[in-house]
């Protein structure tokens, strides 16, 4: 593809180790979403693909239309404050939820 | 030359994330009780956003990063709204 024609081959490299490492994080969250017996035990998995999955990713993207359009691009940034604020919320708000029901 | 092969490492990392939305959907949809499904439903948009974005770098437009903002916050929204009513019973007293 012609887009990425301009990347270092380093930053190409690099884009995609963190883009795949990422992926494979929120894989093996979503996994063990499926995989853990009890519902207390599942709650601790998918934040494995909400902060390394994310993090990972982001800074992949971050890396990667930094180099492309020659300037610090970090809208990324606000993605990631926001998921890392939001999940420990919903989630607690979820824990309560469960505790309260059970 | 590397640079040649980052759509289709990119794409390898999009197929990671598909596989984790249809784990997502599983539990979704088996989940034995609410909290599993409300939970399922979390997971899964965070791994559309994550998709969205993986997307957006193999089209080397920064427009998805917007849409990627737009789910993760209507993502929270419905998450915290979902739990609220499993633990109250109504959303808005």
């Amino acid at each position: 593809m012609s887009a990425f024609a301009p990347l270092p081959p380093l930053v190409a490299a690099l884009v995609g180790v963190l883009a795949v490492l990422g992926a494979a994080l929120a894989l093996v969250g979503s996994f063990g979403l499926l995989r853990l017996p009890t519902f207390y035990e599942r709650v601790h998995p998918p934040t494995m693909g909400t902060t390394g999955g994310a993090g990972l990713i982001l800074a992949a993207s971050m890396l990667l239309f930094s180099t492309l359009e020659s300037r610090l691009v970090l809208h990324e940034i606000v993605i990631a404050v926001f998921v890392v604020v939001t999940t420990p919320v919903t989630y607690m708000l979820l824990m309560r939820a469960a505790l309260h029901r059970d | 030359m590397t640079s040649a092969y980052l759509p289709m490492v990119l794409r390898v990392a999009e197929a990671m994330l598909a596989l984790a939305m249809v784990c997502a959907v599983i539990r979704l949809l088996r989940g034995p009780r609410a909290q599993d499904r409300v939970l399922a439903l979390d997971t899964l948009y965070v791994d559309a956003m994550l998709l969205m974005l993986t997307f957006g770098m193999r089209e080397a437009t920064a427009l998805y990063i917007e849409i990627a903002l737009v789910i993760a916050m209507l993502g929270f929204v419905s998450t915290a709204a979902l739990a609220r009513f499993l633990l109250r019973g109504e959303v808005i007293e």
